[in-house]
């Protein structure tokens, strides 16, 4: 990033240029670097335009955070002209040409939302007002972006959402400024329960540990009535605390309960340590009413599948991509080589599903601005809203002016019995058509008839 | 008043005998006059000594003149002020007040969902939230002392902590925490329907800012930051005020030796329990201004790590001094912001003069303490200031002060901090 090409000091510029000497007072309402006469916050002056990474560096996301700082990295080189274009090649919007965004060339600040909402919108606030920044993307939990996605709404810049898989981010919580391309915990519900109907029949009973928060809370509740849905009964759900490192004294009245399946809605450390504590008990090798004991994780990911090691095997969830997904099921899904090609050339390794929707949102919005032909966040929102797009590895796919919600192909994958190295952890099992996760906005797991985008916000 | 009897034969740590007479300017000494008069300049020119570097320069990433920062200078201010009545006044280490920010906080938030967008009504209401569960939590926590009392203290906090993360969700809104949608119709806002409330002083919009540019320079001056700041100053003012006061001079009494005080026959426990109650008024006022300034409250902000974050900036600022817990909010909150972000980018530009093998070797040796690494640099500035600065940045300052002194005269009474 270079520094003589700070937004402010192109505000600073247009200022002087405007006429006044040395004192240009001018009163802002609603936002603090907006010019005035762009007519919104931050309007890239220059040559360059800012974009800022939000992302964990510290605390228990932080191995999500680096890899969709990788991810951003990439984007912004492709976006620039820089590597082999990723992405950019395969993408059915051919308004990328490698010459920045709308000519301008993009620059990017960082930041660390610590895994805290405080701690996420501090980081985010100063990259609006102190760095000029015209759109924030990143973060890998709900809470934090929801609440980035609330700051960004007020401020009036767009908010592109990182790993948040919570039905609230795009469910009640939606807002005007804010997009997600990740799934959510409707999705993988849907997705599941065909899956799991066929490899485990529809006569079962489930027991649900649940982690004692909102991401929880949603999974569970769009689990279960998924399962229910096609027959499953549900015989107990218990809710967990998060800070809960050893889950015995939950998984031992497991067996006793007459259930024939546990599902662990839990994420991260929480779910190796619940999934290992449930293997160590025996769960996997018992039997309950004459059939065999399963244990389902509704929301997958590599980082998580290491962590657990061989505990993951056989075990059935639910992935937003997968770096195989291409040559596995087919020629759909491309574009995911594209990009696994230029991040393995990169940094030496294939990226995980974090990295990837980083790298498609970045992607999404500087195109947005191209088709668009403004970087007013109105503009950006109404080119993204409703617009269908494929060759971003998750095969054609519709960002929903509802709800500004993603609708593609959910993939529901299984921890590989016999992995040949580290990053082949997971095998895919099915690739559930969009259709079938497909709901209406207004569906009552995401806040129902009340829940609103409101007006988009320009800020200035 | 039986306090100046009882008085005397209790060792009083440092303290000058003519304070307890309050006259002069605002009733304060000339001493604290002055400390308070430092105080309002600084305070009132921020967004010009926090903005020292022109727009655009390699140096501009230093600059922490912008509302967000500024704001949270003067709010952690007002929380570390607060900490410091209890723990540098009483010596009572209490390691939950997060607790009493994170009450404040969701007090003032629904006041706003509900009644008014004003954050008048709201911030009174975060203060009497914080005291009442301040005036619950000290009188448990109160009946030990030393390592224990922190104990009670942690448990109480996070006991906080969880309630707000998942059992109470429906009135804290759980780990998402709760924010100023555009359902919520406070009753008596007169909002267009869809609109978003925004917070405000009587309709002056917190984010509202006036922009001064000189040359390459550009200072921002925000309404918040600015109605923040005169809090503080009102807190700061208070803050000396007990410092000096018979009262303040009771709890030093109970830090010196609170065994002593009870075998003459005192009973210490109402000084202290009115030492900790005020001090979670002042983090209420803390979590209510938090939210005056960013409509948004977290489960995470009554975190334990919270709580420990304002024991280092009193400890890093100077413990039982006046000034110190500002400073060390200011020190730990520049660095969470400022060198968080700065990422391998900024460093490889800042070194492109150097040859590449060199450069990339200095630069892998910076990294470490940049970006996620600042609680790092955190970690060592905390050390050398404890092992070197055992008073705190104040201590620093009166060495360097002192030694400017020396030059000009030869024999100067060596003057103890002009907080104590």
């Amino acid at each position: 990033m270079t520094k003589s090409n700070f937004t402010r000091r192109g505000v600073l510029k247009a200022g002087a240029a405007a006429g006044a000497a040395l004192a240009t007072p001018t009163i802002f309402t609603g936002a603090v670097w907006a010019g005035a006469h762009t007519g919104f916050t931050n309007a890239p002056q220059g040559d360059t335009v800012t974009l800022g990474f939000n992302v964990p560096q510290s605390g228990p996301y932080a191995d999500e955070g680096a890899d969709q700082l990788r991810a951003y990295q990439l984007a912004v080189e492709h976006l620039n002209g820089e590597g082999d274009g990723g992405m950019i090649n395969t993408f059915t919007s051919k308004t990328l040409d490698g010459t920045g965004i709308m000519g301008k060339k993009v620059q990017f600040v960082t930041g660390d939302t610590q895994t805290k909402s405080d701690a996420a919108r501090a980081s985010a606030r100063s990259m609006i007002e102190k760095d000029g920044a015209i759109m924030i993307t990143g973060g890998s939990s709900s809470g934090v972006a929801v609440a980035v996605q609330a700051l960004c709404q007020e401020a009036g810049v767009i908010f592109m959402a990182g790993l948040t898989h919570s039905n609230d981010t795009t469910g009640k919580d939606r807002k005007a400024n804010g997009f997600r391309h990740f799934f959510n915990s409707y999705m993988s519900g849907a997705a599941l329960a065909p899956v799991l109907a066929k490899a485990y029949g529809t006569d079962r009973k489930a027991y649900h540990l649940t982690a004692d928060y909102n991401w929880g809370y949603t999974t569970e509740q769009a689990v279960r009535e998924s399962t229910e849905a096609m027959g499953w009964e549900t015989v107990n759900s218990v809710l967990t605390p998060l800070t809960q490192t050893d889950f015995s004294s939950y998984i031992a009245p497991v067996l006793n309960s007459g259930a024939d399946v546990l599902v662990l809605n839990h994420y991260g450390g929480n779910m190796v340590n619940s999934l290992t504590n449930a293997v160590q008990f025996g769960l996997r090798a018992a039997e309950a009413n004459g059939k065999n004991f399963e244990i389902v994780v509704p929301l997958y990911s590599e980082l998580m599948a290491r962590g657990a090691g061989a505990n993951i095997k056989g075990i059935l969830g639910s992935q937003n991509w997968d770096w195989k997904l291409e040559n596995q099921a087919g020629a759909k899904y491309y574009g995911t080589n594209a990009f696994v090609q230029s991040f393995g050339t990169k940094f030496g390794f294939p990226p995980s599903q974090a990295a990837h929707t980083v790298y498609v949102q970045t992607l999404l919005y500087a195109d947005a601005v191209n088709r668009a032909g403004s970087f007013n966040p109105c503009a950006v929102a109404e080119a993204l809203a409703g617009f269908e797009f494929d060759g971003m590895g998750n095969g054609p796919t519709l960002y929903r002016a509802d709800d500004h919600q993603c609708f593609k192909d959910v993939v529901v994958v299984r921890g590989k019995e016999n992995p040949e190295n580290e990053f082949d952890l997971v095998e895919i099992v099915e690739v559930t058509p969009v259709e079938q996760v497909t709901y209406a906005p207004d569906h009552p797991q995401m806040g129902g008839a009340e829940a609103s985008l409101g007006a988009c916000n320009p800020g200035a | 008043m039986t306090e100046q009897a009882t008085n005397t034969p209790i060792a009083k740590p440092k303290a000058p005998p003519s304070i307890v007479a309050s006259t002069g300017f605002l009733g304060l000494n000339r001493k604290d006059a002055t400390l308070l008069a430092l105080v309002v300049v600084l305070t009132m020119l921020a967004p010009f000594i926090l903005n020292p570097f022109p727009e655009g320069s390699g140096m501009a990433q230093f600059n922490a003149g912008y509302p967000d920062l500024m704001q949270r200078f003067v709010i952690f201010g007002i929380f570390a002020i607060g900490f410091n009545i209890l723990f540098g006044l009483t010596g009572y280490l209490s390691f939950g007040h997060a607790a009493f920010l994170g009450v404040g906080s969701y007090a003032a938030i629904w006041m706003m969902k509900l009644v008014t967008l004003n954050i008048i009504p709201a911030i009174i209401l975060s203060i009497i939230f914080a005291g009442l569960f301040a005036l619950l939590v000290g009188f448990i926590c109160l009946r030990r002392s030393g390592i224990y009392f922190s104990i009670l203290t942690l448990a109480f906090a996070q006991m906080s902590y969880a309630l707000a993360y998942s059992v109470l969700t429906p009135i804290t809104g759980g780990e998402t925490g709760l924010q100023i949608k555009a359902t919520d119709r406070p009753i008596l806002s007169g909002l267009e329907p869809g609109e978003i409330g925004r917070a405000n002083f009587f309709g002056i919009d917190m984010r509202t800012s006036y922009e001064l540019s000189l040359g390459d320079w550009l200072f921002t001056f925000n309404a918040g930051y600015y109605i923040a700041a005169v809090v503080m100053l009102l807190s700061f003012y208070l803050s000396i005020r007990i410092f000096r006061s018979p009262f303040g001079m009771m709890l030093r009494a109970v830090k010196s030796n609170q065994q002593r005080m009870s075998y003459t026959g005192l009973n210490s426990k109402p000084y202290t329990l009115a030492a900790f109650v005020i001090s979670g008024m002042y983090a209420g006022l803390a979590g209510g201004l938090m939210v005056a300034m960013d409509t948004q409250v977290g489960p995470e902000r009554m975190f334990w790590t919270a709580s420990g974050e304002v024991v280092l900036m009193a400890i890093l600022g100077g413990v039982g001094t006046l000034i110190g817990p500002v400073l060390g909010a200011g020190m730990i909150k520049y660095m969470e912001n400022i060198i968080s972000k700065i990422n391998e980018t900024i460093l490889h530009q800042w070194f492109a003069f150097l040859p590449d093998g060199l450069e990339d070797f200095v630069v892998s040796m910076i990294y470490p303490f940049i970006g996620k690494g600042w609680h790092l640099t955190l970690g060592i500035v905390f050390m050398l200031v404890v092992i070197f600065l055992p008073g705190g940045l104040v201590e620093g300052g009166q060495k360097i002060a002192g030694l400017f002194r020396r030059k000009a005269k030869t024999d100067d009474t060596p003057s103890k901090t002009p907080a104590e």
